[in-house]
């Protein structure tokens, strides 16, 4: 599924954001992230869904070598995969249905098969009755619950969330994490990068722990094993 | 493309100048501006040219002759001048035709009084046409010169726009050259300035861009919106421009028309309205894409 090999990414000022990165991520796996800030979590993520390309080494996902993607492949791949921020992402003139219907219209999908999907998936996350609402008018945890329906809307094989709860209170990140498993439980592989301690050690997934760009724990059923 | 999502690009295009606001405001202001400055000089280019053509087919050399010429003696003098290698045509204009003449230029109520028969002050006169304007003034001195080989000296008077015909030329020559020359460097300036202002537009919009990308969409899908939006502003500026020129324009040509030179001298806007008006328009789209295909360029790279 996702597989890298020996992977270095190096930024144009200098920094080692990943030195030899080497790992092997599964088809409906669940993978937590964890490490300080500034440890290489981010590019990591970042590397999978081709926003950055690697220095040196290969990443594939979905069969896709990465790092020699051609430029006009690359929207193709990115089909495949959902990406969910910490600072939700949506656009704000638009409303619920309109920010989770443009992720289909942008891969031209009928207008029939748009409608009927961007209501289930919204039905999934809870939030079919405020289909009509801009961004402005929800809570943080709803945007997220939008951003991660917009996310899913076309059956990626697998979820990038950059601490997805990062922004929410301790209850409404139970709610995000409940639907990610349930999304997880469907067959969807998340790759989760996440500071949240509790979280980590109450649902416990396998843990790949980044400290200065290598990855130096990797624990199946792990724990989070820092103290902030 | 399929025509559904082609659809889709003309009404979010056209969406998100509405959604822009004064964002597409500045953008149409700002052609407006340039192509209306350009229009001027384009209407100032296109009269200078026609004026220059008409003096250039205007040059022609009147020659008056005296009362006492009589008919045997104006052959004579009319196969003189035919005969000078200089000349392309010689026209034989009589009393009676030339006050046909100027009554059609000043309208007969002017001349009143003077169009009877016996009444009629004009000479007879020949027109000289000569083959290059430059030589006029050379072959009028040689048919000035026949008065010395007559001992009648037929020749009363012979007329050609001396040195204002010459000046004329090396004005409209200059005007043209430096018309050119603005009208070049103002459309260069125009382009500049929009592209900076759609690139505006679209750093405003970066985040909408980058979510675009995120979900997977291909690069002329994300460009297509941003094309129609660059066509339609360029396209409402320059109807706008138009409009402005053809009746500004128009209230010019009318308010000339009180004037006898200045009548004759400017073109009627039925002569150039499609010429100026499909340049404009042309131009404005062509500016206005080209400005929103620069400016999006780079944000397309990731």
């Amino acid at each position: 599924m996702i597989e890298m090999q020996d992977v270095w990414k190096t930024y144009p000022n200098g920094a080692h954001a990943l030195q030899g990165v080497s790992v092997k991520i599964n088809r409906n796996e669940f993978v937590y992230v964890v490490g300080p800030s500034g440890a290489g979590k981010s590019t990591f993520m970042k590397l999978i869904y081709r926003e950055e390309v690697p220095t040196k080494g290969q990443i594939s996902v979905n069969g896709f070598n990465i790092g020699k993607l051609k430029q006009r492949k690359i929207p193709y791949v990115r089909r495949n995969i959902g990406v969910v921020f910490q600072d939700y992402r949506l656009l704000p003139k638009l409303t619920a249905y309109e920010n989770v219907a443009f992720a289909m219209e942008v891969i031209e999908a009928p207008q029939r098969i748009i409608k009927k999907r961007v209501m289930e998936v919204l039905e999934l996350v809870g939030l079919k009755a405020k289909a009509n609402r801009e961004p402005s008018q929800l809570s943080g945890g709803e945007q997220q619950r939008i951003a991660i329906a917009r996310a899913i809307v076309n059956n990626p094989s697998v979820i990038i969330a950059d601490e997805p709860t990062g922004n929410l209170d301790p209850e409404t990140s139970w709610e995000i994490m409940q639907l990610l498993d349930e999304i997880n439980f469907r067959g969807t592989t998340i790759v989760m990068a996440t500071h949240n301690k509790e979280i980590v050690n109450t649902m416990r997934k396998r843990v790949l722990a980044i400290e200065r760009g290598q990855i130096v724990r990797d624990q199946l059923r792990g724990e989070y094993g820092y103290e902030f | 493309m399929s025509f559904r999502t082609f659809l889709r690009h003309l009404r979010e295009g056209a969406k998100s100048i509405f959604r822009n606001g004064w964002m597409s405001v500045a953008s149409v202001t700002s052609i407006v501006v340039s192509l209306f400055i350009l229009g001027v000089f384009m209407l100032l280019v296109m009269n200078v040219n026609a004026l220059a053509d008409k003096a250039d087919s205007n040059v022609q050399i009147n020659t008056y002759l005296n009362l006492n010429v009589d008919e045997a003696l104006r052959e004579k003098i009319r196969s003189e001048i035919e005969t000078m290698p200089e000349v392309s045509s010689i026209k034989y204009v009589s009393k009676e035709d030339g006050m046909k003449e100027l009554e059609e230029s000043l309208g007969s109520e002017w001349l009143e009084g003077f169009s009877e028969e016996d009444q009629n002050p004009l000479p007879d006169a020949f027109e000289v046409s000569v083959i290059e304007p430059t030589t006029v003034g050379f072959v009028a001195d040689k048919i000035s010169a026949l008065n010395e080989k007559y001992a009648e000296e037929p020749i009363m008077r012979v007329k050609y726009g001396e040195g204002t015909v010459e000046t004329l030329f090396k004005i409209t020559r200059t005007v043209r050259n430096i018309g050119f020359i603005f009208v070049a460097g103002l459309g260069l300036m125009s382009m500049f300035l929009i592209s900076n202002t759609i690139r505006v537009t679209i750093l405003a919009r970066r985040r909408e861009i980058g979510i675009m990308k995120l979900v997977g969409a291909t690069n002329s899908f994300i460009r297509w919106p941003f094309f129609v939006e660059g066509a339609l502003i360029g396209l409402v500026g320059s109807i706008v421009t138009v409009t402005l020129l053809f009746v500004g324009y128009g209230r010019l040509y009318a308010a000339a028309q009180t004037d006898m030179t200045l009548a004759k001298s400017l073109i009627p806007l039925g002569d150039l309205w499609l010429w100026l008006g499909g340049i404009i328009i042309v131009l404005g789209v062509a500016i206005g894409v080209w400005g929103s295909t620069m400016s999006i360029r780079k944000f397309l790279k990731v």
